[in-house]
């Protein structure tokens, strides 16, 4: 890591911002309609209102390089010939600030799905166009259970960390990327000292604050892949999965969930073939010519958390696809939530 | 059954103590104090986790669809707002009234901990009440607020308590340019991620499979074209609980999103009102509603192009 460290007011945070937006497209968290998402920054719009003290955007950060949809071919037919035409979207480069600890190591959890063989070309494309510039919780919620999975709320990581201390916005490039953009801003940046006291004294604060929440010792240790058939047959996914509606809001919002659909739209003269999210909560999930494999709510319900808690670590060396951003927690209607099923079905397994 | 103040958890462990029925529909104690979930008790020693306290927001009706469909009778608790909904599926025949024990339980206002949360107060670890007053301990020390300012949407209008005019954000939203209006709604609906919680916990969607959902239907989508194509399945959901919907709230409760869906409902609710009388759907659980019955003095389609104001 860069030990080299900068700074610069708050109060001037829109000179940062617009000394980014000039070389390349920026999204931050912006106020829409009394929700937080990340949108693209327009220096011209004043109205913009940007949120850097909203934790935790409603869509996750994932939404930047694994959008809800997107296009993938057009098959155009003239008389017996039908042509294919590759119209993929291909990004120019942009910057992403704002995004939380959580959300940064999602990066690395769909990174092993769609950077492995074979790699997925549009997620890629997209990994190597953005940059990642992550923003240190300073008020972590009571849903925020980050901590379980050794993510430091307090060094966010990403290619650029920052923190807002003292009254400014301090900035530490990671990668050779986030390097490379910081030499872009030496005009709006003052150089900074990495061991200032207060910028320490932050990150100390933010660690007290994370050694206090209700979540933050959640153990997931049961859950392990020797333990497969076990947890999946465990009489709690009935009674668990019974409050669920089914209505894939916790796939949506989850920074990590990674299924999509493939689906082909007639546009009167040809097909548009365009993929898009899917929820294993969802009756059409993975249907095959012969049907659904999973016919009930339970079953669906169980894939969801099997998937995060089993299979993803026993293909993944051990890592759980669930980074603790806790926006399950917030967002399901019924609150029913991986917490509650770690806690059910670890606990019953624990003894 | 009327519960008359007393504790709910009493009449549910009287209900297995009598063998009135043999599993309960109620909520069960969550994680924090403020999450509790929608659950099936079929023993009394189960009713440990049993709750009902101001974080009972969600409507149980819609859960009896498939509960009421298995084996055995299942005692329901209805908050005075969920009873509507009942009322309006045992119309509709979704419901086996015959294998269900409807309880109505008393009920002074759902709070919504979003509500608290857009208060700015984060690190929520506990609430107190004291009269409207509010007491909450955060991990950022103590906050406070009015219980009315945080209520839930449809309990600020409450059907059974005296609440605030329902329809005034729907007049204010009349009385909008059609330009004002286009963009309120745009601003809204793009934000939707089309995640279906509005419509799977609506009491009036009961259909076995959805068009959206239906393969063969043709319209079938998971993902929308544009942000236009949002505001189209919420309009033809909309009309399609036309007439039936009892202004329950869920739909604005669950959106992850926040966006003021009730208020399409409840536009069609006033104009319903206004073009065919006053009607509560779900007041009762036989009469027949206005789009469904004809009566010769019915309003002419016309009305659409005649009442002017550019509505
Ligand atoms: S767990 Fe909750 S958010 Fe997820 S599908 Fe079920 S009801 Fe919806
Ligand atoms: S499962 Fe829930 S807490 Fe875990 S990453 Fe997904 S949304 Fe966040
Ligand atoms: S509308 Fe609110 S106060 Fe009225 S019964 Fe329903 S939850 Fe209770
Ligand atoms: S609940 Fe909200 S975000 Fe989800 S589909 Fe309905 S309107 Fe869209």
């Amino acid at each position: 890591m860069s030990s080299r460290i900068w700074s610069i007011d708050l109060e001037k945070a829109d000179e940062l911002f617009n000394a980014l937006a000039a070389g390349q497209r920026l999204y931050l968290p912006i106020e829409q309609a009394g929700q937080v998402q990340f949108k693209e920054y327009d220096p011209a719009d004043s109205k913009q209102k940007v949120r850097l003290d909203a934790l935790n955007t409603v869509r996750s950060a994932k939404d930047l390089f694994f959008p809800q949809s997107e296009n993938m071919a057009a098959f155009k037919r003239e008389g017996k010939k039908i042509e294919i035409i590759d119209n993929r979207e291909r990004v120019s480069p942009f910057a992403i600030f704002g995004v939380r600890a959580c959300d940064a190591r999602s990066f690395e959890i769909l990174d092993r799905v769609f950077l492995s063989e074979p790699v997925d070309v549009s997620y890629a494309d997209r990994r190597e166009n953005g940059t990642v510039i992550t923003l240190a919780c300073n008020e972590p919620e009571e849903t925020c259970f980050c901590e379980a999975f050794g993510i430091d709320a307090a060094e966010p990581g990403g290619d650029i960390s920052a923190w807002i201390a003292d009254g400014k916005i301090w900035w530490q490039p990671i990668t050779a990327r986030g390097e490379a953009l910081t030499e872009a801003l030496a005009d709006v940046l003052t150089n900074a000292e990495p061991d200032d006291e207060k910028l320490v004294m932050q990150k100390k604060q933010i660690r007290e604050i994370i050694a206090q929440l209700p979540l933050h010792e959640l153990s997931l240790e049961s859950f392990q892949p020797e333990r497969l058939k076990e947890i999946f047959d465990s009489p709690k996914w009935q009674e668990l999965s019974e409050a669920c509606i089914g209505c894939g809001t916790c796939t949506f919002v989850c920074p990590t969930c990674q299924c999509y659909d493939i689906r082909d739209y007639d546009t009167g003269n040809g097909v548009q073939r365009y993929r898009c999210w899917d929820s294993c909560m969802y009756s059409d999930f993975v249907m095959m010519a012969h049907g659904n494999p999973r016919t009930s709510q339970v079953e669906r319900f169980r894939q969801r958390f099997m998937h995060k808690l089993v299979y993803y670590p026993a293909n993944n060396e051990g890592v759980y696809s669930c980074v603790g951003c806790g926006r399950c927690l917030a967002k399901c209607p019924s609150s029913m939530n991986i917490v509650k099923v770690a806690k059910a079905i670890g606990g019953e397994a624990n003894v | 059954m009327q519960t008359n103040n007393r504790p709910v958890k009493e009449i549910a462990q009287e209900i297995f103590a009598e063998n009135q029925a043999e599993r309960i529909l109620g909520w069960k104690r969550g994680e924090f104090f403020y999450d509790n979930s929608p659950a099936v008790f079929s023993a009394a020693d189960e009713l440990q986790e049993f709750v009902y306290d101001a974080f009972c927001g969600s409507n149980l009706s819609k859960f009896l669809v498939k509960e009421a469909a298995k084996e055995g009778r299942i005692a329901v608790l209805l908050k005075p707002c969920d009873r509507y909904s009942f009322n309006q599926l045992v119309k509709e025949h979704r419901i086996d009234k015959e294998n269900v024990l409807p309880i109505e339980i008393d009920c002074d206002g759902m709070v919504d901990i979003d509500k608290v949360r857009a208060l700015g107060i984060k690190g929520i670890k506990s609430i107190s009440a004291d009269g409207d007053q509010l007491t909450i301990e955060t991990v950022y020390g103590q906050k406070n607020c009015s219980k009315e300012d945080v209520l839930l949407l449809k309990c600020q209008t409450c059907k059974d308590r005296t609440g605030g005019d329902r329809f005034a954000l729907v007049r204010e939203i009349e009385e909008m340019s059609s330009v004002e209006r286009y963009e309120f709604w745009r601003s809204e609906l793009s934000k939707c991620i089309r995640c279906n919680a509005c419509r799977n916990v609506c009491p009036a969607c009961t259909c076995e499979k959805c068009v959206f959902d239906n393969d063969k239907s043709g319209i079938a989508n998971k993902a929308n074209s544009d942000s236009f194509e949002e505001s189209l399945y919420h309009m033809i959901r909309a009309f399609h609980v036309a007439g039936r919907c009892t202004d329950c709230g869920e739909c604005s409760r669950v959106c992850p999103q926040g966006i003021p869906l009730h208020l399409i409902n409840r536009k069609v609710i006033k104009d319903l009102n206004e073009f065919y009388g006053e009607y509560q759907a779900g007041a009762d659980d036989s009469s027949v509603g206005p789009l469904t019955s004809y009566e010769l003095d019915d309003v002419e389609p016309d009305i659409v192009m005649n009442r002017g104001g550019g509505r």
